[in-house]
C-alpha cells in the first residue's frame, strides 16, 4: 500500500520541477534582461520601448510558453530516461538484496543504466547459484551423516553383546537392541515397563549402574588416557537390584577437535555388558564337580591304600581279610559313580564353552536348502518342520555341514533331492537329512564323517564330527526300510527357555528402532531451572489413559496407560510403554465402542496399584505432557494415597497450548488439532495410539509458541494458564 | 606300657584299616565317629594321640583341635590331623591351630605308623 500511495507523489514532484524549470529560467532570464536593458535606457527611449512593446505582450508570452513548454518535455524526459530509471533500479536492486525472491531486472532508461541493470541480473544469478550450490552441498554432507548414522544402527543392532552409549553426565545416547533385551532382564516389573524405564535415549545409565562404579572406572580410563595408552578401557563386575551379575567393559569416547598435544578430553563412554549371571553359575558348578572330584577321591583313594597295605601284612585271618577287601570293593563302587557323574554334568555344562548363538529352526532349514541348491544342483525341500523349535547352534559350522553331506550325496549317489525334517524329541532338536535311494556301508558312513568338509574349492579344517562334538551332539546314519528312505541323523540343543524370547525380542517390529542420539552429547544444562528450561531441549513423556468413564470421584477407573517419550525434540517410537489395566470393577457397555477395551481383556491384567509405579518409573525425570492433561491427571491425583505415587513433575497440556496458538479456532480437541497442523491420525483411542498423536501434536506445537515468543516451559505453563479453556474446571 | 590312641572319624573304610595299623603297632585303640564325641572322649579318656579327621558330622577337625589346645590340661595330647583336603591353606591353618602333624590323604600307612611313632616318642 505505501509504496502504491507514495511513490507516484514522490516522483510526480520531482518530474513537475523538471517539466516547469525551464519556463522559469525562461522567465527569469526574460525579467533580468528587460531591468537591465531599462536601466541602461533614458527615460524617453524607455517610453519608446514600451510603447515598441506594449502591443506585443501577447505575442511574447505566447513565445514564452511554446518555449517552455518544448523545452518541459524536453527536461521530463531526460529527467525519466536518467533519473527515474536509475531511482528505480536501485529499488528494485534493493528488493534483490533483503529478500530471496528470484527476479529478472527489468532494462530500462539510457544505455547505460540498462547495462548497469543486466549486470545486477547477472550477479543475482550468480548468488541464487551459489546458494543452490551451497544447499546441494549441505544436503550431500548430511545425507553422508545420515548414512553413516544408519550404518552404525545397523551394526549396533547386528551386535549379540550389548552396547551402551553414554555421554557425561551418564546418560544415554544410544543402546542395541541386545542392551535392551539385556536390561529387560534387570527390570524390576519386566512384564509391566519391559525394560523401558532403564533404557532409552536420555535415561540415566546410574539406574542400572552404581554411579560410584562407574566413577571410579571413568577414572582409571583417565589415567590410562593420559599415560597414552593404546586401549585404555576398564572393566568392572557389579550385582544389579535384580541380583543379576554384570561384567562391563567401559572404553572412552574421545573429543574429536581437543588440541593435539594434550591429552584428549572425553566426550562420554561405551560400555559394553555382558550378563554373567548364568556363566557365575555355570563356574560355580564346575567348580563344585571339580573340587568333589579331587577331595572325594582323596578320602576313596586313603581308604583303599590303607586297606591294601594292610593286606599285605602276613599275621591277619581271614575274616580280617575278608574285611579289607569289603573296603576295596566299597571304595571301587564308589569312585566309579563319582566319576560317572562328574563325566554326565561335564558334558552339560561343556556346551557352554563353545559360543553358540540361538536360532530359528525354521530359518536354518531355509538357510540349508537355499544353499544345497545353489552349490549342487540337487533340489532341497523342508519336509516336516516344527515352526517353534529354538537351536542352540553354530549355525556357520552346521550349515558347512549339511551342504557337505548333500554335495557327496548328490556326487556319489547321484541323489537329486534331498529333505529336510526337524523335530523335537526328549528335550533335543532331531534334524534329519532325507533321501530316496540305495542304503550305505558303515565305513562310508565314517568316513564321510570324519573327512574334511570341503565347500566349493575350498577344503575346511573341520569334519562332521567336530561339528557334532562342537554341538554335543550325536550322528548316525539311520533306514526307513518301508518308505524305502535313508538319514543322516543329527541330534543338536534346543535354545533354553529364557534365550528364545530374548531372540523373538529382536525380530519385533518392522522398522529398525531410533536408537541413537548423538545430539545428546552436549552437556546438558541441569543447572539451570526446569521452568527457564527451553521447551525445543526437554525430556517429555507424553500419555494418554483410557477409563470406565469421566469421573473418578464416581468411581471410574483406569483401564489403560499408554505412553511415548519425546528426547532431543525427536518422537522415540520405539520407546513406549502400553499397559491395560484391571479397574477391579465393570467396564461400562458404552465406553466399549469407543476405547475397543473389553471386560475379558482386563482379566488377568495388572491393578493401577502395580501399574502406576512402572509408569512412575517410565516418566521420572520428564515433563509430562497429555491431551487435555487435567482430566488424566485427576485420574492420577485420586490414586496417590493408594499407591503411594505421585506425579510431581510438569504438566503441559496440548489442548491449553493450541487454544494459546490458535485462539480464534473454535475446537482443539485432538482430531481437530492433528488436522489442523497435518498430523496424520493412526489407530486413535488406544491410550498409546492417542499418545503418539498428542505427541506429533505437541512437537506441532512447539516452534508455534516460539513465534509467540514463547520459549521456556515456564513461559508455555503461563500462557497454558491464561487461556479461556484453563477456566474451565472439570 | 602302651600308649592309647583315640581315632576320630566318620568313614568306616578308613577306621577299619586305622585300627588294625594302630592295634598291630601295639597301640591300644578307642574310636569315635564326630567332632563333639571326639572332644568329650578327649576330656574324659585323655588319649596320648588323636588322629583326627578334618571333615566330620558336627564339630570338623579344626575346630576340636582349636578346643583341645585352648585347654592347658590337654597339652600332652598329640593331635595327627588326617585330611582328604590337601591344599596349602588346609595345612597351614591346621599347623596354626596346633596339631602336631598333618597328613593328607592318600598316605602311606607306613609313615603314618612312623609319624605315630615319633609323635609318642618311640622312635
Amino acid at each position: 500500500m505505501r509504496s502504491a500511495l507514495g511513490a507516484p507523489v514522490n516522483l510526480d514532484k520531482r518530474e513537475l520541477a523538471a517539466v516547469l524549470a525551464p519556463g522559469v529560467v525562461l522567465a527569469l532570464a526574460a525579467l533580468i534582461g528587460g531591468v537591465l536593458i531599462a536601466a541602461t535606457l533614458e527615460p524617453a527611449d524607455r517610453a519608446v520601448l514600451a510603447a515598441l512593446l506594449e502591443p506585443r505582450a501577447a505575442l511574447l508570452l505566447l513565445g514564452w510558453l511554446l518555449l517552455s513548454g518544448a523545452l518541459g518535455a524536453l527536461t521530463r524526459s531526460g529527467y525519466l530516461r536518467w533519473v527515474a530509471a536509475s531511482a528505480r533500479l536501485a529499488e528494485e536492486a534493493r528488493v534483490l538484496l533483503t529478500t530471496d525472491v528470484q527476479r529478472e531486472l527489468t532494462a530500462e532508461g539510457s544505455g547505460e543504466t540498462r547495462a548497469l541493470a543486466e549486470v545486477i541480473n547477472q550477479l543475482a544469478q550468480q548468488r541464487s547459484a551459489l546458494r543452490a550450490d551451497i544447499a546441494a552441498q549441505v544436503r550431500a554432507a548430511s545425507r553422508g551423516v545420515e548414512q553413516e548414522r544408519n550404518r552404525l544402527a545397523a551394526l549396533m543392532a547386528e551386535l549379540t553383546q550389548s552396547v551402551v552409549v553414554c555421554n557425561l553426565d551418564g546418560r544415554i545416547l544410544l543402546y542395541n537392541s541386545r542392551a535392551r533385551t539385556q536390561f529387560r532382564a534387570l527390570s524390576s516389573a519386566p512384564a509391566l515397563a519391559d525394560g523401558a524405564e532403564l533404557i532409552g535415549l536420555g535415561r540415566s545409565i546410574y539406574a542400572v549402574l552404581d554411579r560410584a562404579l562407574v566413577a571410579h572406572a571413568l577414572e582409571s580410563v583417565q589415567q590410562r588416557l593420559q599415560r597414552g595408552a593404546a586401549h585404555p578401557s576398564a572393566q568392572f563386575v557389579t550385582g544389579t537390584r535384580a541380583g543379576q551379575l554384570l561384567r562391563v567393559q567401559m572404553s572412552p569416547v574421545r573429543e574429536i577437535d581437543s588440541d593435539a598435544d594434550q591429552a584428549p578430553a572425553l566426550n562420554g563412554f561405551v560400555l559394553m555388558l555382558d550378563n554373567i549371571t548364568r556363566d557365575f553359575a555355570d563356574e560355580s558348578e564346575r567348580d563344585r564337580l571339580l573340587n568333589d572330584l579331587t577331595e572325594g577321591s582323596r578320602a576313596s583313594l586313603g581308604n583303599l591304600q590303607a586297606a591294601v597295605e594292610m593286606l599285605d601284612f602276613d599275621d591277619r585271618d581271614g575274616a580280617t581279610r575278608e574285611r579289607f577287601l569289603g573296603v576295596i570293593r566299597d571304595e571301587v563302587r564308589a569312585m566309579s559313580r563319582r566319576v560317572t557323574e562328574a563325566a554326565s554334568h561335564n558334558a552339560q555344562t561343556l556346551k557352554t564353552r563353545w559360543p553358540l548363538e540361538d536360532m530359528l529352526g525354521a530359518d536354518l532349514v531355509a538357510a540349508a536348502c537355499r544353499r544345497i541348491e545353489a552349490q549342487h544342483g540337487c533340489r532341497a525341500a523342508a519336509s516336516e518342520v516344527d515352526p517353534a523349535l529354538w537351536l542352540k547352534v553354530d549355525s556357520y559350522s552346521l550349515l558347512q555341514a549339511l551342504v557337505y553331506l548333500a554335495g557327496r550325496l548328490a556326487g556319489e549317489y547321484d541323489v537329486t533331492l534331498v529333505q529336510l525334517r526337524l523335530v523335537q524329541v526328549d528335550g533335543r532338536a532331531r534334524l534329519d537329512l532325507m533321501w530316496t535311494g540305495p542304503s550305505m556301508s558303515t565305513e562310508t558312513v565314517v568316513g564321510w564323517e570324519t573327512d574334511a568338509i570341503r565347500s566349493g574349492d575350498a577344503t575346511l579344517a573341520l569334519t562332521v564330527r567336530d561339528v557334532v562334538e562342537r554341538h554335543d551332539g550325536a550322528f548316525w546314519f539311520e533306514r526307513e526300510r518301508v518308505r524305502h528312505q535313508s538319514l543322516f541323523r543329527l541330534l543338536l540343543p534346543l535354545a533354553g527357555a529364557g534365550e528364545q524370547l530374548d531372540a523373538a525380542q529382536f525380530v519385533r517390529g518392522d522398522s529398525r528402532p531410533e536408537v541413537y542420539d548423538f545430539d545428546l552429547f552436549r552437556p546438558s544444562e541441569q543447572v539451570r531451572e526446569l521452568a527457564d528450561r527451553r521447551l525445543v531441549e526437554l525430556a517429555y513423556t507424553v500419555f494418554d489413559t483410557e477409563t470406565t468413564g469421566l469421573d473418578p470421584s464416581a468411581g471410574d477407573e483406569i483401564i489403560q496407560v499408554g505412553a511415548t517419550r519425546i528426547v532431543a525434540g525427536k518422537l522415540r517410537r520405539e520407546d513406549c510403554f502400553e499397559q491395560l489395566v484391571n479397574p477391579q470393577r465393570d467396564i461400562p457397555a458404552a465406553g466399549i465402542p469407543i476405547h475397543g477395551i473389553r471386560p475379558e481383556m482386563v482379566v488377568g491384567a495388572p491393578t493401577i496399584a502395580s501399574v502406576l509405579p512402572a509408569f512412575h518409573a517410565f516418566a521420572q525425570d520428564t515433563v509430562l505432557v497429555a491431551h487435555n492433561a487435567a482430566f488424566d491427571m485427576r485420574f492420577l491425583q485420586l490414586k496417590e494415597a493408594q499407591t503411594g505415587v505421585v506425579f510431581d513433575q510438569p504438566v503441559l497440556d496440548t489442548l491449553l497450548l493450541s487454544a494459546v496458538v490458535h485462539p480464534q479456532q473454535d475446537s482443539h480437541g485432538l482430531e481437530a488439532i492433528a488436522e489442523r497442523l497435518g498430523v496424520t491420525v493412526l489407530g486413535r483411542h488406544t491410550a498409546l495410539g492417542d499418545a503418539m498423536v498428542t505427541a506429533e501434536v505437541f512437537l506441532k506445537l512447539i516452534p508455534l509458541l516460539a513465534e509467540r515468543g514463547i520459549h521456556t516451559l515456564g513461559q508455555a505453563r503461563e500462557a497454558a494458564q491464561q487461556t479461556y479453556y484453563a477456566r474451565i474446571s472439570y | 606300657m602302651s600308649k592309647h590312641v583315640l581315632i576320630a572319624d566318620d568313614e568306616p573304610n578308613i577306621v577299619i584299616s586305622l585300627e588294625f595299623l594302630m592295634k598291630r603297632e601295639g597301640h591300644r585303640v578307642s574310636i569315635v565317629r564326630d567332632g563333639d564325641a571326639a572332644l568329650q572322649a578327649i576330656r574324659s579318656e585323655r588319649p596320648d594321640l588323636v588322629l583326627l579327621d578334618v571333615m566330620m558330622p558336627g564339630r570338623s577337625g579344626f575346630e576340636v583341635c582349636q578346643a583341645v589346645r585352648a585347654d592347658e590340661t590337654l597339652a600332652a595330647v598329640k593331635i595327627l590331623m588326617l585330611s582328604a583336603k590337601g591344599r596349602d591353606t588346609d595345612l597351614a591353618k591346621g599347623s596354626a591351630l596346633g596339631a602336631d602333624a598333618y597328613m593328607t590323604k592318600p598316605f602311606s600307612t607306613r609313615e603314618l605308623a612312623d609319624k605315630v611313632r615319633e609323635l609318642l616318642g618311640l622312635a
